[in-house]
């Protein structure tokens, strides 16, 4: 593991910038050109959504992974984390713009399609904290910055839970992320809770 | 009973292709009973992009082969079509295991070019060979006090890798009302373009009613029941508030999921415009008489 994570740190962090950005015009590019068979909005959407929802989970396991295993991602935590955000926007720009396309249609899905509804709040809740990613404003909040990035852990609750309510019938790829995702904040429970005032020694 | 119906969309609403142009069913009608299916102009129909062999082929929903749509068309190879038979029973004169071969030796096998519409909100224009219904129900002889025609899709773990999971409760069952199945539009498909109906479509008979939601016409079709009482039906079982026994394609009706109002046909690509959805998917004109005085947002 000592080895392992000292080839991490050799690692610069605009790498993983550039290597979790690469997907994107790769995925659109292939929806151009067929790649992505003969539906490529709908297929475009998933990948990204899907994305984002690795992204999460991977943003999720830095914590627990360093606590349990030694193993130590947190110099690119930031860089996952801006990341996911990205691959959201892009799913619901894909959404907004190819899926929908109608404007007076988007409103009326965000409120009457519960899975949208969902997927809207998830959305709505990682705004500030992708608004709040830099240094400035991790000095700038000082303890309040750990307080505010905890939304992160309703946000995935609530990504996990818009793909499963938007799976027809049951299907399981979805209920294995939601469990993954409830898996990594379950690891969090004994030392951290949302609403507890303790003080963390080591969260997000 | 076979050229009931004629096909207003022709074959400039599917992909051209050159073998099938000699078989247009535009011919076969005018062979046949008449003109009468040709009432609409044209022009009606310009703007509808074609649907290629491969869009027909590779986007399908069968969850029994898994969930994505190119699930079907890279797994349905392992169900084995020969030997079929079809098992008709329930209020009928001759019911019996009905070997697919002596079927076809019966039935009129006819183009028909229909709309699809899933569900979904995505749509295909799939030109398929098939048999009215109503000739295969008339073989076994319907008896008087049926009322509703129950279906089940074959239901083989060792050749469906996706019934392993509880998608839905396997068997697919579907569900007809009489009349519905009797009529003209309704038919058994047993080929598309002219070749043998591919596995992931429902090899190697299905079910195709133009005017319902996709998941109405059932696919590779094992049991065909008579009732008198309205059978359960898959999706019904898995929501009832989000799928009706009737589904018939309704753009004032909208899905908890999806709008119906409008759809996307495949085949348009990454910036593929959304289209109007037609009342009844666009055969209002020969089925809303089913539905007179029902209240189509109760029975949807």
């Amino acid at each position: 593991m000592q080895t392992l994570n000292q080839i991490l740190r050799r690692i610069p962090v605009w790498a993983v910038y550039l290597l979790g950005a690469l997907p994107a015009p790769w995925l659109f590019y292939l929806g151009v050109t067929g790649g992505l068979g003969v539906e490529p909005i709908k297929a475009l959407e998933h990948e990204f959504g899907e994305l984002a929802l690795q992204l999460l989970i991977l943003g999720l396991a830095v914590t627990p992974l360093r606590r349990f295993i030694g193993l130590n991602l947190m110099k690119f935590r930031r860089a996952i984390g801006v990341l996911t955000f990205a691959y959201v926007v892009l799913h619901l720009l894909v959404w907004l713009v190819l899926d929908v396309q109608l404007l007076s249609q988007i409103w009326a899905d965000i409120v009457k399609r519960p899975y949208i509804t969902v997927g809207m709040a998830a959305f709505v809740l990682m705004i500030p904290l992708a608004v709040t990613s830099n240094n400035w404003s991790v000095r700038r909040l000082g303890p309040r910055w750990r307080k505010l990035h905890r939304l992160v852990y309703p946000a995935a609750i609530l990504g996990g839970l818009h793909y499963v309510m938007l799976a027809k019938g049951f299907q399981i790829e979805p209920v294995i992320y939601l469990l993954i995702i409830s898996g990594l904040l379950l690891l969090r429970l004994p030392i951290s809770g949302l609403l507890t005032r303790s003080r963390q020694a080591d969260s997000a | 009973m076979a050229h009931r119906w004629t096909n207003k969309l022709t074959h400039a609403d599917v992909t051209p292709k050159a073998a099938f142009l000699n078989r247009r069913q535009v011919m076969a009608g005018l062979a046949g009973v008449g003109l009468a299916g040709l009432a609409r102009p044209a022009d009606a129909q310009e703007g509808l992009e074609p649907n290629s062999w491969e869009e027909i082929t590779t986007y399908n929903n069968y969850y029994e082969f898994g969930t994505r749509k190119d699930d079907p068309a890279k797994y349905a190879h392992t169900l084995v079509t020969e030997p079929w038979s079809v098992k008709i029973d329930g209020l009928v004169d001759r019911p019996g295991d009905y070997a697919f071969q002596d079927i076809m030796s019966e039935m009129t096998v006819e183009e028909r070019i229909y709309r699809f519409r899933c569900v979904e909100a995505w749509s295909m224009v799939i030109p398929w060979d098939g048999f009215e219904l109503a000739d295969l129900l008339n073989m076994a002889g319907v008896q008087e006090g049926g009322k509703y025609v129950a279906f089940e899709t074959a239901y083989r773990p060792d050749q469906m890798p996706g019934v392993a999971f509880p998608v839905l409760e396997w068997p697919y069952r579907e569900g007809l009302r009489l009349d519905e199945a009797m009529h003209p539009l309704t038919i058994m498909a047993t080929g598309i373009y002219g070749e043998t109906i591919p596995n992931q479509n429902g090899a190697p008979l299905r079910l195709v009613v133009p005017w319902k939601y996709g998941f109405k016409s059932i696919k590779s079709i094992v049991r065909i029941t008579v009732t008198d009482t309205q059978p359960p039906t898959s999706w019904n079982m898995a929501g009832p508030r989000e799928y009706g026994f009737y589904s018939n394609v309704n753009p004032n009706v909208d899905h908890p999921r999806w709008s119906q109002g409008s759809e996307r046909r495949i085949g348009g690509g990454l910036f593929a415009k959304r289209e109007p959805t037609l009342m009844f998917n666009g055969y209002e004109e020969e089925v809303a008489g089913l539905y007179e005085g029902m209240d189509l947002a109760k029975n949807y």
